[in-house]
C-alpha cells in the first residue's frame, strides 16, 4: 500500500467525495437478477459498480448433526475465483475468503433467516442439507455486502425438488420455497483516517484503517457483527458505524 | 481477380478474411493464407494501397528502449530497484541511473525511492530476454508523490497525448490537474477532487471512443458540458479524421513525453550507454528476484 | 434404422441449441468472454502476458499459456460439486490448453505466461465445448496474436443417428449407443484441435461426423468473431 495514494484518498473524502465521484454514504448503483443458473435450486447475481457476483443455492437430503436431530443444515462458501481479479490466485481457500463465507454464515444463521426446524424431512434420519456457495464474476470490492445480499436473494429464489422414493428429483422443481422468516442484511463501514464509506472499492479496501460489518434486521437490531482492519475503533466510532449501517440497510432491503 | 473484403478502419478479429487473391499484401496484424489474408490480432485494418494492415486494439504494454513509463517499485535490491512495469517483464533501476547525486554504497535506498512508490522513468534498455533497465534522469523523470494511479489500454496512449500533446494538455488545462501519461498505459493524475473525477471520466471516454471519427471534438464538447468552462485549444490539434490511427502504428518516431504542469528545470540526462545492437552481450548483472 | 428419429427438443439433427456470446464482461481482465449453448454457460478470462512464477517454468523461446477449466459449485444438476481441481476438471483444463495453442503466438513474450480461466456457472452438457469458445473470444479480446478463433461443439452419434451439439437429456439416449465426440476445429484450415470420444461409433460414422461439423464450426466461429467486434459498435 502507497501511503501517499492514501494521503490522496483521505484529502479527497474529508470533502466528501470518493475518487469515483460518489459522496461517502452512497453505494454504487446495485442491480439483482434472480434464476441465473438453471442447474441450481436458487440463484441470484448482484452488480454493484464493476462488482459482479453470483450466489447459487444447492439442497440436497442428509443426515442430520447428531446433536441437532431436527434441524436442517446451512453451509456457506466463499471461492475467490482467479477469473475475478488479477490479484487472487488459484489454490486452497485463502483466509480473505473464508472469513466472507463465514460472515455471511453468521449473518444468516443468526439472524434466523430460515427456519431449520422445517427442513427436517425425518427427525435424526433425513434433513435438507442448504449449501450457498458465493462466486465473485469480477471484483472491485465490498464482496462481503454484495455476497450476502447475493445469498438472500438466491435463497429467496430457491425451489426445493420433488422428492421420489426418498430421493431428491433434481430434474423437477417443486413450486414449494425454501422457509424463510428474516432477511438480515450485511452493511460493511469502513474507517479511512477519521472518514466513514460504505461500499467501498478494492482501491478504498486496500488503504482502510478498519471496518465493521454490521448484519441488520427488519425490526432494526443487529444479529452479527465482524470488525476487522488493523486499527481500533472507539466506542463513538462504533456507535456511528452502526447507526450508518442501519441507515444503508434499509435501502439494501428494499432491493430484494 | 482480388477482393478486398473490409472497409477501410473496420474492426477486424483473429480469422477473418480481409481480403481474397494475390494482389494485395499482408503487413501487420495481418497473415497469407493460400489465396486469402487473414487477420490475426483484433485491430483496426488499414488499408494503404495494397497492403493490409491492422492497428491493434488491445493487448498489454511490451517494453521498449526509449519509451517513459510509469513504474511502481515492488523490491529494493543491493544495488538499486525492481519496478513492475505494467507488462510481463519488471525492470531494474540502478543505483548509478537512479540521481544525479553520487549514491553511496550501504546508503538507505529508501530515502530516493520506496516500496510501492510510483516512478516516471524512461527504458534505457531491454535485452533478447526482456531484461529492462530503466533510469529515472532525465527531464520529467521523477518520483510521483499524491495523486492517482489509473490504468488505461496502452494502445490508447497516443490518443490520449494527443498531436504533441494537445489532447493530454486540454485536460490539464481545464481541469487544473496535473496528468503524467506513461507509454506502458499508467497514467498518474493530481487534481482537485471534482476536477481530478472529470479528467478520468474523460481518459475513459477518449479509451472507449478512440476509434470513432471526430475524437478531438467530441472531447472538447464533453469536457466544456463537464467544466462549465470554455475550452481553448493553444496547440496544433491532431486531424480527427485522416491518419488519426497512423501515430499507433507499429514502432512509431519516439512518442511525445507529457511533462508535468509545473516542472523544475533538470539538467539533461548524459547519453544512456547502451549496449551495441549487433552483439548482445550476455548479462552478467545479478537480477533480484521477486519471489 | 436409428430409433432415434426425431430430437427430444425439436431440434434438427444438425442444428446447435441457441448460441449467445458476448465478449469484455470481465472488467478486471485483460480479455473476457460469455458463451452459452442451450443450458450450457462459460465464462472466461484472460490475463496476460504476464509475469511467470515460478521461473523454473520460464521458456525462454515463448510464452506460456495457462488453462483453469472449472466448474462452479452449483452448476450440475443433482448434487452440489465439491469446488476446488479434481480429475476430471484437471484432464479438461489440459485439452483446452491443447486445443487453443496451435492458434496463439506468443513467441514475442518470452518466459511470460498468458492465463485464462474458464468458469462454468450453469451446464447441460458440453461443457469443454462452450468452455473453449469462450476463451478463443477472451484471447482475441485480450489483443493476444492468434491466426484463428478456435471454434467447438460435440457431434454425437445416437443409435446410429449423427447429431449436432448433445444436450444432457441425449446423452442419456437408453434404446441405443451413444457416442458423444467432442470437438474442436481452427475453421480456416479444417484442422482439429481437440478431439474426445465415449461410447460407440463405426469408424464410417466418426469420418462422416467429422465432415459434418465443419460448416457449424464456421457458424460458431462467425459468432465468436461478431461478439468482439461488438464491442468496438458506437453506441
Amino acid at each position: 500500500m502507497n501511503e501517499e495514494f492514501k494521503e490522496h484518498i483521505t484529502k479527497s473524502l474529508t470533502q466528501n467525495m470518493r475518487l469515483d465521484g460518489r459522496k461517502n454514504d452512497e453505494f454504487r448503483k446495485i442491480t439483482i437478477e434472480t434464476g441465473v443458473s438453471k442447474t441450481a435450486e436458487g440463484s441470484a447475481r448482484v452488480i454493484c459498480g464493476d462488482t459482479e457476483v453470483m450466489a447459487g443455492v444447492k439442497l440436497a437430503l442428509g443426515t442430520p448433526y447428531p446433536d441437532t436431530p431436527n434441524d436442517g443444515v446451512l453451509s456457506t462458501n466463499t471461492e475467490l475465483l482467479p477469473m475475478s481479479n488479477p490479484n487472487y490466485e488459484s489454490g486452497p481457500p485463502k483466509i480473505e475468503s473464508i472469513e466472507i463465507a463465514r460472515v455471511i454464515d453468521r449473518g444468516i444463521r443468526e439472524g434466523k433467516a430460515m427456519d431449520t426446524k422445517k427442513l427436517c424431512v425425518e427427525a435424526g434420519e433425513k434433513v435438507w442439507m442448504v449449501s450457498l456457495d458465493v462466486i465473485p464474476i469480477n471484483m472491485d470490492g465490498n464482496l462481503l455486502d454484495l455476497g450476502a445480499l447475493a445469498c438472500m436473494a438466491a435463497l429467496k429464489n430457491a425451489k426445493f425438488p420433488e422428492v421420489k422414493d426418498g430421493k431428491a428429483d433434481y430434474k423437477h422443481l417443486s413450486k414449494k420455497g425454501l422457509p424463510l422468516l428474516e432477511t438480515p442484511i450485511e452493511v460493511t463501514v469502513v474507517k479511512i483516517g477519521e472518514n466513514f464509506i460504505v461500499d467501498p472499492t478494492e482501491d478504498e479496501e486496500s488503504v482502510l484503517d478498519s471496518r465493521l460489518t454490521v448484519a441488520v434486521l427488519e425490526s432494526g437490531n443487529l444479529c452479527a457483527l465482524q470488525k476487522g482492519g488493523d486499527k481500533p475503533l472507539t466506542a463513538e466510532e462504533v456507535d456511528k458505524m452502526v447507526e450508518l449501517a442501519i441507515k444503508k440497510s434499509k435501502e439494501l432491503r428494499k432491493l430484494l | 481477380m482480388s477482393k478486398l473484403l473490409v472497409k477501410n478502419k473496420e474492426i477486424i478479429v483473429p480469422g477473418q478474411v480481409v481480403a481474397e487473391g494475390m494482389d494485395y499484401l499482408p503487413s501487420f496484424g495481418t497473415y497469407r493464407l493460400k489465396d486469402k489474408i487473414l487477420a490475426n490480432r483484433l485491430g483496426v485494418v488499414m488499408i494503404d494501397g495494397k497492403v493490409i494492415k491492422a492497428i491493434p486494439l488491445a493487448g498489454r504494454y511490451k517494453p521498449r528502449r526509449n519509451d517513459t513509463i510509469i513504474g511502481r517499485v515492488i523490491d529494493i535490491l543491493m544495488s538499486g530497484w525492481r519496478v513492475e512495469t505494467n507488462s510481463p517483464y519488471s525492470a531494474v533501476l540502478p543505483l548509478q541511473d537512479a540521481s544525479f547525486d553520487y549514491i553511496k554504497k550501504g546508503t538507505d535506498l529508501t530515502k530516493y525511492f520506496g516500496l510501492d512508490d510510483y516512478v516516471v522513468a524512461k527504458i534505457t534498455n531491454v535485452t533478447s530476454q526482456n531484461l529492462v533497465d530503466i533510469s529515472t534522469k532525465g527531464p520529467g523523470l521523477r518520483k510521483l508523490s499524491g495523486g492517482r494511479i489509473l490504468y488505461v489500454n496502452t494502445h490508447k496512449v497516443p490518443r490520449i497525448i494527443g498531436k504533441q500533446g494537445s489532447m493530454v494538455s486540454m485536460i490539464k488545462d481545464t481541469t487544473g490537474c496535473k496528468i503524467t501519461v506513461g507509454q506502458n498505459g499508467i497514467v498518474w493524475i493530481q487534481g482537485e477532487p471534482a476536477m481530478e473525477i472529470i479528467a478520468v471520466e474523460v481518459i475513459k471516454k477518449i479509451e472507449d471512443e478512440s476509434h470513432i471519427p471526430g475524437l478531438t471534438d467530441n472531447i472538447k464538447a464533453f469536457l466544456e458540458k463537464k467544466t462549465g468552462k470554455k475550452v481553448v485549444i493553444s496547440k496544433p490539434v491532431e486531424n480527427s479524421e485522416g491518419n488519426s490511427y497512423s501515430e499507433s502504428a507499429e514502432r512509431p518516431a519516439p512518442k511525445p513525453f507529457v511533462r508535468p504542469a509545473h516542472k523544475p528545470f533538470v539538467k539533461p540526462a548524459p547519453k544512456p550507454f547502451t549496449k551495441p545492437a549487433s552483439k548482445p552481450v550476455q548479462k552478467t548483472q545479478v537480477k533480484g528476484d521477486k519471489k | 434404422m436409428s430409433k432415434y428419429k426425431k430430437r427430444f427438443d425439436g431440434r434438427k439433427f444438425d442444428e446447435t441449441r441457441p448460441i449467445e456470446a458476448e465478449a469484455g464482461v470481465i472488467k478486471k481482465a485483460d480479455g473476457s468472454a460469455r458463451f452459452k449453448i442451450g443450458n450450457t454457460v462459460a465464462y472466461a478470462a484472460v490475463y496476460g502476458p504476464r509475469e511467470l512464477f515460478p521461473r523454473n517454468q520460464h521458456d525462454p523461446k515463448k510464452g506460456k499459456l495457462r488453462c483453469n477449466y472449472s466448474m462452479m459449485a452449483f452448476s450440475g444438476t443433482g448434487e452440489r460439486i465439491r469446488p476446488g481441481p479434481n480429475r476430471r476438471a484437471k484432464e479438461i483444463s489440459m485439452v483446452t490448453e491443447k486445443a487453443l495453442l496451435p492458434v496463439v503466438d506468443l513467441s514475442d513474450y518470452p518466459n511470460a505466461v498468458v492465463d485464462v480461466f474458464i468458469e462454468l456457472p450453469e451446464t447441460d452438457a458440453g461443457s469443454r465445448c462452450a468452455g473453449i469458445c469462450a476463451a478463443s473470444i477472451a484471447l482475441a479480446d485480450a489483443g493476444i496474436i492468434m491466426k484463428d478463433m478456435v471454434a467447438s461443439v460435440s457431434m454425437g452419434n445416437i443409435d446410429g443417428q449423427l447429431v449436432l451439439d448433445l444436450d444432457y437429456a441425449e446423452e442419456a439416449f437408453e434404446d441405443g449407443d451413444v457416442a458423444d465426440i467432442p470437438i474442436a476445429m481452427i475453421p480456416s484450415t479444417g484442422e482439429l484441435t481437440l478431439l474426445q470420444m465415449d461410447g460407440f461409433i463405426s469408424p464410417k460414422d466418426l469420418k462422416k461426423a467429422i465432415e459434418l461439423v465443419k460448416k457449424p464450426m464456421e457458424k460458431i466461429a462467425e459468432i465468436q468473431r461478431k461478439a468482439v467486434q461488438n464491442r468496438y459498435k458506437v453506441k
